[in-house]
């Protein structure tokens, strides 16, 4: 790891007055991305800015159906949540399927989806209920939030407090993972609303990161039930191919975890 | 057998340090001036090397110095050895390149180390490396072992022309071909045996010490055989004599072969720690060991096995190429020689087998022996020919095997190896009967009910351990004895102390050993301690690898204990004034048999040491060595069977069941033979399922982490069902074989024989990824 | 350099480092508390697990720093009065360790998993658990039968206690 320079801030004002201070600094949540990354020598920021010590973004809330999650909630938090649990089970069963129980008990659903790691789980979720990034200066559909490959619609300095949605009439997450990392291979995050309208958000599999698919969409739309999936073409030519899957095995498994999570839903 | 005795399910003694974090591994030694060295290491798989300007490293802060190939070379140091000789079928030498432990002309692969940076913490002298200025002039690669011999490709060598290290052949040729000639039925396979990563949890490690008052030096480092690391630094790298160089191999986190060899690291951090005047510790990090470490297997072979009309196997032809890296390592040459042909009869009488293996150079990492060694290679091929054979044949797996099997010991094979005893069909009925073998049909129409394809698949495997005869394996080119040695020393009030040349980085030796000792002289196990690792300590020792500890290391204990017996039985004979052929040990006491005479052991040993009353001539003391060279190799057998499912839809595979029953000899601890089978299991199954190095054609390692090279995890692999039957190997005084790798040996054909059946398709690689799978069970178009 | 202070295995310690110190480097080299080891470098293997304020954490990941005054507990802290902890007896019992590289931080982690769990431990679900950490000696066969053990003989005292 290169030299850098740790501040633990108190308050989203001091984080944001440290930040503005260093000269290539990086907010660090649970730092169970970015710490490996800087051991690997892969980043180098000049400081790094603690956001965990700061109660703003800690807990979870939910008044009916409307969920609000802190940005600084541990993966296991998420996981464990009964209130969350009660109206939206998939996210909780997202979360608990992340990394392993150490990496639980570290990672943020704010790091996580600043990161936007394309096989990351969480922007899956965030796409696929239509969340509401919220920040220190503004709020931010999720669908205009995750702009590229480890890239977001944040800008300089800005800090995820929060992010909003409301629970859907049925959701689940299934998840193929890669057999050495474990990150999702292929991820699908499909939600009902109460009005019908279907969202299939798929992470892990794009090449452009996570995404949502129209085809499945208008599938599921039309007829709520796993056998909807079996004629909807997935084009493999936007999937990507790597060392552990190719593409047209992606795009099978993108039909297959859509197929699966409906019927979990 | 007494509570701690052979045959006993004792408790591991070396349990508590390691379960309290008080293990003492290299990593974890700490001494006065320490300082910490990093490797600047290749980026590129082939490159000569135009210059090295260290100027702005040495500058940085807390830097002491950087060090490189020319000031090694002019220091005198030696290059890295392959220590067992080939001849090619032309009878020419194995061509061996030369390998400089720090690179001063040409780097051959990524991660060849090519200067060292000590400084005053592991972090300063990694930022002082990246300023170490290395400039390159580029060659072209190869890393294809099928590409490698062809005219026009890179050459590694100029000592090699093609790559081709040796080409060389055991067995009858013409006999194979006039078999092939007048078979009823020829199996034809095409074989390859995936290249692994070691991956001891434990990365490598060392720790040079450099004592300018004495002209002595002190190397701590990761080893299976301190003592062969000596003598290969003493003698062929010039680092010093032996009796200037103490090696000390302490807790030693898990090896499988990856730990036998001499690397660069050790013998530059103890020229450093000379040229610096400061211990030098480096420790290796995970991405640098898939790097660094040897590879294991590597192979692409063909395969043709002839059968008459009754389904016996009447002859056997393989063709093997073997990837040895760019470099020769230090067992590499024996591992697809003798280690692998020699096993290519299985358990089946074969009349005829030839056997031709070419090695070759690529530019990757060195290949060497990995848990195995060879004999994987070996029952992979033949298990998955007999199962192929079987399908073609359309007869039962079982049934083929049972038509095949030797049945009568002693049996001289056509590759050389004598079978001192066993009794295959018995691992075979009861893997069947604890895998509810015939009940199988029921359970893959229950699972197709549930849209899964379920198989089933076995391998009936065998194995050379307890390596090995010294003057056979010197005959077929090895350069070192394979015995092994044992010092017993009685202390003066009667507690024990063995020093043993073998090395425990896992084995639980501490316990196994002491239970021989317990068991012959009736003491408590906690009075006898077992010393090892340390050059110093233990008087000679060729370590821990080949499943030999049981086999050589206790047989050499055994002597030596025969000798302490004999002596102790004089004393106390004199002190009872009785018959030493009347005297008995038991119960801690030797006693006279019939009589109710005793004397107790810590009296015998005391007056042992006081010497005030010994038989006349009788030396004072009571301590005793023996060096036990093994008469034949030992040949474990058992048969596996694997049980899966595979989701059609993802390729997933799920091993519902795994048996194994093994015929290991007789047994010390069968608590932890059962833990040895498990752990060569899940290797076996990770090599089957998940485990691959993969290099691009440039030559850059793209597995070189746990992102991306996958190690089998809890939920990969199922619990195991183990047993074990008993056919006592007439060839070592305690009729064990051993156990260490007979897991890792068996298992993979059992687990592709299960997944090709339930998919019903034999075309299928290792690793059996699910996206392999699920491609391999798409209906045929 | 930062000067951090937290508490380990019950005892307040202070130290100085860098900034870009890993609290696995922190307990190794500046506390000497040597049982705590490194395996990989990206977060998998888990040898290098400790509890950070009663939970899990990898402390390979971790800065030094972000852990000041936390409360850490190492193997070394888990035995009291020289008797070991049942996790510990229990691999102990079942063999679950072999060359004892992995061992700290699978205990570390069982610990951790029989304290949410409890006694309803299922072999499925330690195996799940057990994700981040890996052992390459074992076959994980014995380590599971341990946590197993474990937490079906720390629930029984549990009950006998209440």
């Amino acid at each position: 790891m290169y030299e850098t320079n740790y501040h633990r801030a108190s308050s989203i004002q001091e984080a944001v007055q440290m930040m503005g201070a260093a000269a290539e600094g990086k907010y660090v949540s649970g730092g169970m991305t970015l710490i490996p990354t800087m051991r690997l020598r892969l980043a180098a920021p000049s400081d790094l800015v603690d956001l965990r010590h700061i109660t703003e973004l800690k807990g979870i809330a939910v008044d009916g159906r409307s969920v609000r999650i802190g940005a600084a909630a541990t993966h296991e938090e998420v996981a464990t949540s009964a209130e969350l649990g009660a109206v939206c089970p998939a996210v909780c069963d997202l979360a608990g399927h992340i990394g392993d129980p150490a990496v639980r008990h570290m990672g943020t659903i704010g790091g996580s989806i600043a990161n936007n790691d394309p096989a990351a789980d969480y922007p899956a979720a965030m796409l696929a209920v239509d969340a509401v990034i919220v920040t220190d200066r503004r709020e931010i559909k999720a669908g205009d939030f995750f702009t590229d490959l480890f890239e977001t619609a944040l800008e300089e300095g800005e800090i995820i407090t929060a992010v909003r949605f409301d629970a859907p009439a049925k959701a689940a997450y299934q998840k193929f993972a890669n057999p050495a990392s474990r990150y999702a291979m292929t991820g699908v995050f499909v939600a009902r609303r109460n009005d019908g309208e279907v969202r299939v958000a798929v992470t892990g599999a794009g090449s452009n990161g996570v995404f949502r698919h129209q085809g499945l969409e208008a599938a599921l739309s039309a007829n709520w039930s796993p056998d909807a999936v079996a004629n909807v073409a997935v084009d493999a030519s936007d999937l990507l191919t790597d060392l552990h899957a190719s593409a047209a095995y992606r795009a099978n498994l993108v039909k297959v975890m859509t197929k699966r999570a409906v019927a979990a839903a | 057998m007494g509570v701690d005795g052979i045959g006993a399910r004792v408790a591991r003694k070396e349990d508590r340090r390691f379960l309290t974090g008080k293990g003492r591994y290299t990593d974890d030694m700490s001494v006065p001036g320490m300082k910490y060295a990093v490797f600047v290491r290749s980026p590129h798989a082939h490159a000569t090397i135009t210059g090295i300007d260290a100027t702005a490293a040495r500058a940085m802060p807390g830097v002491i110095d950087v060090l490189d190939g020319k000031q090694l070379l002019a220091d005198g140091i030696g290059n890295l050895i392959c220590g067992w000789m080939i001849h090619s079928k032309d009878g020419s030498p194995m061509k061996m390149g030369a390998w400089r432990p720090l690179a001063d002309k040409t780097v051959r692969y990524v991660g060849d180390a090519v200067a060292i940076v000590v400084a005053d913490s592991v972090a300063e002298a990694r930022d002082a490396a990246e300023a170490v200025v290395v400039d390159y002039d580029l060659l072209p690669a190869v890393t294809d072992p099928l590409q490698t011999l062809a005219d026009g490709e890179p050459q590694l060598h100029p000592e090699a022309p093609n790559n081709l290290i040796f080409d060389w052949e055991l067995g009858d040729a013409a006999a194979v071909d006039r078999a092939l000639a007048a078979a009823a039925h020829v199996t034809e396979l095409k074989i390859y045996n995936n290249r692994l990563a070691p991956n001891p949890m434990e990365p490598r490690a060392t720790l040079g010490i450099y004592d300018a008052g004495d002209d002595h030096y002190t190397c701590y480092t990761t080893s299976q055989n301190p003592h062969l690391a000596r003598l290969v630094m003493s003698a062929f790298y010039n680092v010093a004599p032996e009796n200037k160089l103490r090696v000390i191999a302490p807790d030693v986190g898990g090896g499988f072969g990856s730990k036998i060899y001499i690397y660069p690291e050790e013998i530059v951090c103890l020229w450093a720690s000379k040229r610096t005047g400061v211990p030098v510790k480096w420790t290796c990090d995970r991405t640098e060991a898939f790097l660094t470490d040897a590879h294991g297997r590597d192979h692409v072979s063909t395969v043709k096995m002839a059968f008459d009309a009754g389904h016996r196997i009447t002859a056997l032809k393989v063709d093997t190429i073997a990837n040895l890296g760019a470099y020769m390592s230090l067992f590499s040459s024996c591992v697809p020689t003798y280690l692998y042909a020699t096993l290519l009869s299985g358990q089946y009488d074969i009349p005829a087998i030839h056997a031709n293996v070419r090695t070759i150079y690529t530019n990757t990492v060195p290949v060497d022996a990995y848990r195995g060694a060879g004999r994987p290679e070996a029952t992979y091929l033949l298990e998955r020919t007999m199962e192929t054979a079987a399908r073609e044949l359309g007869m039962s797996p079982a049934e083929l095997r049972r038509t095949n099997f030797i049945r009568s010991f002693p049996h001289q094979t056509p590759v050389i190896m004598n079978y001192d005893a066993g009794d295959y069909e018995a691992s075979l009925n009861a893997a069947m009967t604890a895998a509810d073998w015939n009940g199988f049909a029921a359970r893959k129409a229950e699972a197709e009910g549930r849209g899964m394809k379920r198989g089933i698949g076995m391998s009936c495997y065998i194995e050379a351990c307890g390596l090995a005869p010294s003057a056979a394996v010197g005959s077929l080119g090895a350069g070192v004895g394979l015995w092994e040695s044992a010092e017993v020393k009685v202390n003066m009030a009667g507690t024990i102390e063995v020093m043993t040349g073998s090395h425990s980085h896992g084995q639980g030796h501490e316990t196994t050993f002491a239970q021989l000792v317990a068991d012959r002289l009736g003491l408590p196990i906690d009075s006898i301690n077992i010393v090892h690792g340390d050059t110093d300590k233990v008087q000679m020792g060729m370590g821990t690898y080949g499943s030999r500890s049981g086999a050589v290391g206790m047989s050499a204990l055994a002597k030596a204990l025969d000798k302490v017996e004999a002596k102790a039985k004089k004393i106390a004979a004199h002190l009872m004034e009785a018959d030493e052929s009347d005297v008995v040990i038991e119960d801690g006491a030797l006693k006279v048999a019939g009589t109710d005479k005793s004397v107790p052991w810590f009296q015998m040993a005391l007056a042992a040491y006081t010497a005030h009353n010994l038989p006349p001539g009788l030396e004072p003391g009571l301590k005793e060595s023996a060096f036990y060279d093994p008469a034949n190799f030992t040949f474990p057998a058992g048969c596996y069977i694997c049980e899966v499912e595979i989701d059609p839809e993802t390729g997933r595979t799920q091993i519902v069941q795994f048996v194994a029953a093994d015929d290991f000899g007789n047994i010390i601890n069968p608590m932890i033979v059962e833990g040895q089978v498990h752990g060569g299991l899940a290797q076996g199954i990770g090599q089957a399922l998940l485990e691959g190095v993969r290099y691009d054609d440039s030559g850059q390692l793209l597995t070189a982490s746990y992102l991306d090279y996958a190690m089998p995890r809890a939920d990969d692999v199922p619990s195991f069902t183990v047993s074990t039957s008993n056919t006592p190997c007439p060839n070592n005084p305690l009729g064990v074989k051993g156990c260490g790798e007979a897991g890792a040996i068996g298992s993979p054909p059992a687990l592709i024989n299960a997944i090709t059946d339930a998919i019903g398709n034999n075309q299928l690689t290792m690793p059996a990824t699910p996206e392999k799978v699920w491609a391999a069970a798409q209906p045929a178009h | 350099m930062a000067k951090v202070t937290m508490t380990v295995n019950g005892r307040q310690v202070s130290g100085v480092c860098d900034d870009r110190t890993l609290l696995v480097h922190f307990i190794r080299e500046n506390l000497g508390l040597t049982g705590t080891h490194v395996g990989c470098d990206t977060s998998q293997c888990g040898a290098c697990v400790v509890h950070m304020d009663g939970q899990s954490v990898k402390s390979c990941s971790i800065l030094a720093a972000q852990a000041a005054s936390s409360a850490i507990t190492t193997i070394e802290g888990l035995a009291q009065n020289g008797e070991l902890h049942p996790v510990q007896a229990a691999f102990k019992a079942h063999h679950g360790l072999q060359c004892g590289f992995c061992t700290p931080g699978m205990v570390m982690t069982a610990v951790d998993m029989i304290r949410r769990h409890g006694s309803n431990l299922d072999e499925a679900t330690v195996r799940f658990e057990l994700e981040g950490n890996i052992c390459r000696c074992t076959g994980y066969h014995n380590i599971v039968k341990a946590i197993l053990g474990a937490a079906q003989e720390m629930g029984g005292a549990r009950q006998a206690a209440e």
